[in-house]
């Protein structure tokens, strides 16, 4: 059992923990700040795995940025804790039952076809170098690359019309 | 060192938990943050084939994946809050008009 | 063009009036009446003239000529051409259909123009004309195929026709549908025919693999060794379509009451053409029936005994078409009589001399009732009256003296007095019974004094005496495009004879190219010195009981002092509709009864209610999984997401 090893687990029994932690937590301030904690563990496995600017951009956007949103909107629309009790019978035993077998099935594929010889291995020098990833990104994904920047100024100009102050809808 | 299944079974329970907070909660912005749990997840998949494969696409996609969960967060969030408006309440189980 | 090429011409005797029918359904109603009478007739008489042309042709080329227009239906094994027949059978038919045919069509302007008038609409005038020339083309359709398939599709265009011409006035009659029952009796009665036709048709196509007449028959002998059974059912199968289509006993109920249509058409329908088809469809067939001995011997009966049965009933009628149409059953059933002792002949011959006394007698009668009726109408109603009513008429030969004579011609043609046509046919018959079949012959014989006796109280009834109402007294002559064509056919009633006068066989040598040479039929004088003494007697009892005897219309008839019940029996026509009316429609109504409550309503209605409920429940059930709920319908995505994952695994 390498260090490398443990430390993975750790991290791992933490990711799952707080994930497990936000979709249990009552209160929504809470569960947004157990995900925070999720995306920061899963950071640093990224940085394990070879991919350093992959990890930071998942600190500063995800974990700061999107949070941050959801952050104020919880702040915007309030605390409110909702009453838990649950209309529909069968939904929750069946949500964890049914996950459970996901979880199961997910186990078996991956014990059958991968197995434990394969290994991660330890990141190369050039694969982590965020210049690899810059030259591969704005060279054979450029139009991707674009593509998606015209989805990210479309969302922007959506969340300002739907989140407009106005009663009149439509109008301008 | 460590077995190639780690953080690819890690992937998989944490996607299942983002699958059960999904079904179980009512809270609008918590269904909304399982949802960022399972693209977690999947992100990690990437990440780690990248990794075995020795092979920056992966990252790349992971980029993309990002920058999309960052738009559809903004404009998911504007919907809650514009629904909140409409129906001062944030639990998705008010909204259901959607049955024949 | 050569003669034989008028062979090609047979399919313009179906043409002709086809084309007809089409200019009057079009043009009919905007050019009047006598466009639609001259295009009618011009049809149908075109159509004689091509049958003409193509009897030319046939007389100096004996044998048969197949002309095809197409392939019809192509379905594996079965392969069936539109293709025309001509023989000397067929032609003899064509001759006949479209000639007495083209004759009633010039009757029918006069007649149509006051029965329209008379009836209250003048614009179905067309619609009749239309309809004649339908018929012809089907009727020629009929006898012009070189298929059973093709002849069934005559078949039962003139069965459509005789429906469509005997509820003509469909909204008459007794209680304002007595006409369009009438036509549903005939259709189906007809259609109990039709069913015995169709089986025999499949039958052959099973035992013989074809329709068309030359391979069907070429094979029937091997076939009779073969299967003996499948040849006495096809024969006798084919033998119930006969007693459907003319009327023998058991299917006659139909043709009275088919009287209901106007007169021209039960001349040209009921009396003259379509009713021999089943005479010609033995005659055709005779390659079978010669193979079948038990066939035969039963086609023969069913004739003698429908033509003694018939004959008994006209005895008891009062409407001068009942008389005629009871008469005709009879004599249909001398020619089937004819047809099944193998004298095929013989039964031709009587069919065509038939067609014109008979053809005749209807064409008179219908004279007569219009006669009346414009007595009725000069002497102002009078009451009610019905113009078809011999009891009601009397003294009509100073008044009508043209119709007088025809139909004077016409009965005596009809009762076998010599020199008139019906004298040679219905002897040759009497001939061929007395060869072989002595029952028989006295059964014929019995109704052929029968035939003579009611046609002369009829005459008696009709003609002489003093008139017995106010509308007989006022009666007047019908006009000429009327008379003319009664001229004409008491005229070939007279000379009819000739086609197969003893001795010559005219008709015996033009049909052996098709039916095969036969011994000519012998005239035998002991039989035919029988028969006219027999005519004559029958004749002159029918004065001795009738003249002078009938004074007013509600007087008793005087044969029922003497021969008592038998003659309620014969006045209701020994209730054989009472007896169907009991022994079947009754019973089948009350089944159809129980299958429609108990049955239908009872069981099959709840089983298809039960399904209906259950369907709906079950979806109601169904709808409840869409319940509105986002987070359900995500379970449902689990589920399916999962139910995936465990395919890929345990495949």
């Amino acid at each position: 059992m390498t260090t490398s090893m443990i430390f993975f687990i750790l991290l791992a029994i933490l990711a799952i923990a707080s994930a497990v932690a936000m979709i249990a937590s009552r209160s929504a301030i809470y569960s947004a700040l157990f995900l925070v904690l999720n995306f920061l563990a899963v950071a640093v496995i990224y940085l394990m795995l070879g991919a350093p600017f992959v990890s930071l951009a998942q600190i500063t956007v995800y974990a700061g940025a999107i949070m941050i949103l959801f952050i104020f909107v919880i702040m915007l629309l309030g605390t409110k804790k909702l009453d838990s009790e649950e209309p529909l019978k069968w939904q929750r035993p069946l949500a964890i039952i049914l996950s459970a077998a996901l979880v199961i099935e997910g186990a078996y594929v991956l014990v059958t076809r991968i197995g434990s010889h394969a290994l991660a291995t330890a990141a190369t020098s050039e694969l982590a170098d965020p210049k690899t990833l810059g030259m591969v990104l704005f060279q054979k994904y450029a139009l991707p690359f674009e593509i998606v920047s015209v989805i990210l100024l479309v969302a922007a100009i959506g969340a300002v019309v739907l989140s407009r102050h106005d009663s009149k809808p439509g109008g301008n | 060192m460590y077995p190639l299944i780690f953080p690819l079974a890690l992937a998989g329970i944490l996607f299942s938990i983002g699958v059960v907070g999904f079904l179980i909660r009512k809270n609008a912005i918590i269904v909304f943050m399982s949802l960022e749990l399972m693209f977690n997840a999947a992100n990690l998949v990437f990440i780690t084939f990248a990794n075995y494969f020795q092979n920056v696409n992966g990252q790349v996609i992971v980029i993309f994946i990002m920058t999309t969960a960052a738009a559809e967060v903004a404009v998911g969030l504007a919907l809650i809050v514009s629904i909140f408006r409409s129906r001062h309440s944030i639990s998705v189980d008010d909204l259901n008009k959607l049955k024949g | 063009m050569e003669s034989g090429q008028y062979l090609n011409l047979v399919p313009w005797v179906v043409f002709m009036p086809v084309i007809g029918l089409v200019i009057n359904l079009l043009f009919g109603k905007r050019f009047g009446e006598t466009f639609s009478g001259v295009v009618g007739s011009l049809a149908s008489g075109l159509s004689f003239i091509v049958s003409v042309l193509v009897a030319m042709g046939l007389a100096a080329h004996p044998e048969a000529a197949i002309v095809t227009l197409g392939e019809w239906i192509t379905i594996g094994a079965l392969q069936v051409h539109w293709a025309f027949r001509v023989d000397t059978l067929s032609v003899v038919m064509m001759l006949v259909v479209s000639g007495v045919g083209t004759l009633i069509h010039i009757y029918s302007i006069g007649y149509m123009h006051s029965d329209v008038r008379h009836n209250g609409d003048p614009e179905r005038f067309t619609r009749f004309f239309v309809y004649l020339n339908l018929f012809i083309a089907s009727m020629m359709t009929l006898v012009s195929a070189d298929n059973f398939l093709m002849m069934f599709v005559g078949w039962e265009g003139v069965g459509l026709c005789s429906y469509l011409l005997i509820g003509f006035w469909f909204e008459k009659g007794k209680n304002g549908t007595g006409n369009a029952e009438a036509a549903k009796k005939a259709f189906i009665t007809n259609r109990i025919g039709d069913f015995g036709l169709l089986i025999a048709m499949f039958m052959i196509f099973k035992y013989f693999g074809s329709f068309q007449f030359d391979t069907v028959f070429g094979q029937a002998a091997q076939v009779a060794q073969a299967h003996p059974g499948a040849m006495l059912a096809i024969t006798l199968f084919m033998l119930l379509g006969v007693t459907g289509k003319s009327a023998q006993i058991p299917l006659f109920v139909w043709l009275p009451d088919a009287m209901a249509g106007p007169t021209p058409v039960s001349a040209l329908i009921h009396a003259a053409t379509m009713v021999t088809a089943g005479v010609y469809l033995v005659a055709r067939s005779s390659a079978f029936y010669a193979l079948v001995p038990t066939a035969q011997t039963v086609v023969m009966w069913i004739g003698g005994l429908t033509a003694f049965f018939a004959a008994t009933i006209a005895i008891g009628q009062y409407d001068i078409k009942k008389v005629l149409a009871y008469s005709t059953i009879s004599q249909l059933g001398f020619m089937v009589a004819a047809v099944g002792m193998g004298a095929t002949v013989a039964g031709m011959f009587h069919l065509v001399t038939h067609a014109f006394f008979k053809g005749l007698l209807f064409l008179a009668a219908g004279s007569v009732i219009q006669g009346v009726e414009r007595g009725l109408h000069h002497a102002h109603g009078a009451g009610e009256l019905d113009p078809q009513d011999m009891r009601n008429m009397g003294g009509l030969r100073k008044v009508m003296p043209v119709t007088f004579w025809v139909y004077l011609i016409g009965g005596l043609a009809l009762s076998g007095i010599v020199p008139l046509a019906g004298f040679f046919s219905k002897d040759e018959i009497l001939a061929a019974a007395y060869h072989g079949q002595p029952a028989l012959f006295i059964l014929l014989v019995i109704s052929a004094f029968m035939t003579a006796f009611y046609m002369g109280r009829q005459l008696v009834m009709v003609f002489f005496g003093k008139p017995r109402s106010a509308a007989a007294e006022g009666a007047s002559e019908s006009p000429k495009v009327m008379t003319i064509p009664l001229i004409i056919l008491a005229g070939l009633s007279i000379i009819g004879g000739v086609l197969n006068l003893p001795g010559v066989h005219t008709l015996e040598h033009w049909l052996s190219h098709t039916l095969g040479e036969g011994e000519p039929a012998e005239f035998i004088w002991l039989v035919a010195g029988l028969s006219l003494i027999l005519a004559l007697a029958g004749l002159g009892l029918g004065w001795l009981v009738y003249a002078g005897k009938l004074s007013k219309a509600d007087a008793p008839d005087p044969m029922k002092s003497k021969l008592g019940p038998v003659f309620t029996g014969m006045e209701h026509k020994w209730w054989v509709d009472e007896f169907y009316q009991t022994l079947i429609l009754n019973p089948y109504k009350a089944f159809s009864e129980f299958m429609a409550n108990p049955v239908d309503l009872g069981v099959i209605d709840r089983i298809g209610g039960g399904l209906a409920a259950g369907a709906r429940s079950a979806s109601e059930g169904l709808s409840k999984i869409q319940n509105g709920f986002v987070r359900s319908y995500a379970l449902w995505m689990l589920i399916g997401l999962v139910a995936i994952m465990t395919y890929l695994i345990l495949k």
